[in-house]
């Protein structure tokens, strides 16, 4: 049984304004498998973020089923840690509080919480900030929160939405490098969102390529390059080289339609 | 002057050019202040009409301290009137604050309170609460309970639009994280919702403690026969314009100290803001 199965789904958004409907996901079909980091890598618009939603309850698909571990989603749950593309912590909380949010939901003693949510500071490597709101951190620290806060919840799948997007390039680096590491390290299921090729093929080791409106898979792509990737490498250009191909593809395809 | 490389003089000169721009904004005052003594002392209109600013100290240090019964009555009494008004302020804006919050996160996050109680609060809220005054005297008399439902008209208003402005404009996603991290509604509602909406809720209670020294001064000039307001329109009466720029002084002051106050709080409660947007406005 995958991780996450998703069987048919379609998603209509009625624009209401022109009183017309929308799709924006076409019949999707996906299934991931515990332990994958996958990518999911398409054009803006073209639903990405709507699939990503739908997985983690915060949308209802139009029709179609998602199961993560067999069960049918019907809401959003600690099952499934999502890292928004703003880091969308509570601004009243400090760094610590934050990503021990989940522990005082489920009313576990301060202590307790502070204990356990030390371990996942070390991890995104916040040691010192721990009492600081997110007033007083930079967008990449405060995106490390938002990892550790999802981590923290032990959840059997993390969905981010292009959670480096807002970064300058040298965090984004540094924090694609240590999100692998504590991919390695902690053996989780990520569902990841971005439309930059080169953040999927640095990521991933399954690459779900996305066609433009109305959303649809193009193809999957294993891709199993050793870690740490070197970006230069030929096997490296070689997996690049064919997901552009896709998307080029896909565009003249459009281009000839219109 | 001071050369460049000479360091050590230079500090007493900084200190004197800050030591001025604390005393700049001093300066139009004390213009006016002088301006009006000499204008008071000089016999173009009488005494009695505009009194001088020595005269309203005078009047006030006698009201607080009474020394020389130059407020006759009033004399000493300061305290009393002063607290007399307070107390009403505070009951009326305590029941307001009380009833606003409740009712404005009930609205700003149901959607059954905001069709049934919205439209009949909205339907209330442009009548001025000075015009309850008659309604006021007649339900309640004449003694502090008509006062206290002013200001509570008064205060309720601005704390009810701010705290339905508050909850309807939390940040979508902070809900979704809250409900991603497990949030039942209850929890939904007292650890994510309200804290969000306090910076506006706050807003909305400074407005109220501006409106609740408004009322009550209007109430003691009508409907009440102690407090500052009313020894002001008493005052007035008997043609003590000193007593009745006193009075003024008063209660400007009493209601830039509660200000402050609630600044002082709000600015613990809110430390998690950006220093700049609650202590930055506050220096
Ligand atoms: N709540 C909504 N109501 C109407 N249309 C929406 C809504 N959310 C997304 N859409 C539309 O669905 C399409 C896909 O959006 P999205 O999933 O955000 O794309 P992506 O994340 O790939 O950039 C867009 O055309 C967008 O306008
Ligand atoms: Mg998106």
């Amino acid at each position: 049984m995958a991780a996450i199965e998703l069987r048919n789904i379609v998603k209509v958004f009625s624009d209401k304004r022109r009183s017309r409907d929308l799709l924006t996901l076409d019949n999707i079909n996906l299934d991931i498998e515990a332990n994958d980091f996958v990518c999911l890598l398409g054009p803006s618009g073209c639903g990405k973020s709507t699939l990503l939603n739908i997985i983690a309850g915060f949308e209802q698909a139009t029709s179609g089923r998602t199961l993560v571990d067999g069960k049918q989603v019907e809401r959003p749950g600690s099952d499934r840690g999502v890292v928004f593309q703003q880091p969308t912590l509570m601004p009243w909380l400090t760094a610590i509080d934050n990503i021990a949010f989940h522990l005082k939901l489920k009313g576990v003693a301060r202590a307790e919480r502070y204990d356990r949510a030390m371990e996942f500071i070390d991890l995104v490597g916040l040691r010192g900030f721990e009492h600081h709101h997110p007033s007083e951190m930079s967008g990449g620290m405060n995106q490390r929160v938002g990892i550790a806060r999802a981590l923290l919840m032990n959840p059997s799948v993390i969905l981010m939405d292009e959670p480096f997007a807002a970064l300058d390039a040298q965090t984004k680096l540094e924090m694609q490098e240590e999100l692998v590491a504590i991919w390695q390290k902690r053996r989780c299921t990520i569902v990841f969102v971005t439309h930059s090729v080169d953040e999927a093929l640095v990521l991933g080791n399954k690459i779900v390529v996305m066609t433009r409106r109305p959303g649809r898979i193009r193809e999957a792509v294993n891709f199993d390059l050793p870690r740490p990737r070197d970006i230069t490498s030929p096997e490296f250009n070689d997996a690049k080289r064919h997901i552009l191909a896709l998307i080029r593809e896909e565009s003249t395809r459009l281009a000839q339609a219109s | 002057m001071t050369s460049v490389t000479d360091v050590s003089p230079a500090r007493p000169a900084f200190r004197l050019t800050r030591a001025f721009h604390g005393l700049e904004r001093l300066v139009v005052p004390a213009l006016l202040i002088v301006g009006w003594e000499a204008f008071a002392r000089s016999g173009m209109l009488p005494p009695a009409l505009l009194p001088a600013p020595s005269a309203v100290l005078h009047a006030l240090g006698d009201w607080v301290f009474g020394f020389d019964e130059t407020t006759q009555t009033y004399s000493g009494h300061w305290l009393r009137d002063a607290l007399a008004s307070a107390l009403r302020v505070f009951g009326g804006f305590a029941l307001a604050s009380l009833l606003g919050i409740l009712a404005g996160v009930a609205i700003g996050w149901s959607r059954l309170f905001e069709k049934t109680l919205e439209p009949t609060l909205q339907m209330l809220r442009p009548i001025p609460p000075v015009s309850w005054i008659p309604l006021a005297i007649i339900w309640f008399g004449i003694a502090d309970k008509p006062a206290i439902f002013l200001v509570f008209l008064g205060a309720f208003f601005p704390v009810l639009m701010n705290s339905i402005h508050g909850v309807k404009t939390v940040d979508h996603n902070l809900v979704r994280a809250g409900a991603m991290m497990g949030a039942n509604g209850r929890q939904m509602l007292t650890d994510i919702v309200l804290p969000a909406a306090l910076p506006s809720i706050f807003a909305g209670l400074r407005i109220a403690v501006g409106s609740a020294w408004m009322l009550t001064v209007t109430a003691e000039m009508v409907a009440v026969k102690s407090g500052l307001g009313y020894v002001l329109w008493d005052s007035y009466y008997f043609l003590r314009y000193d007593i009745v720029l006193a009075a003024m002084i008063s209660i400007g002051l009493l209601g830039y100290l509660s200000d402050l106050g609630l600044k002082a709080i709000m600015a613990r409660t809110l430390r998690w803001q950006q220093t700049t947007t609650v202590q930055g406005r506050a220096g």
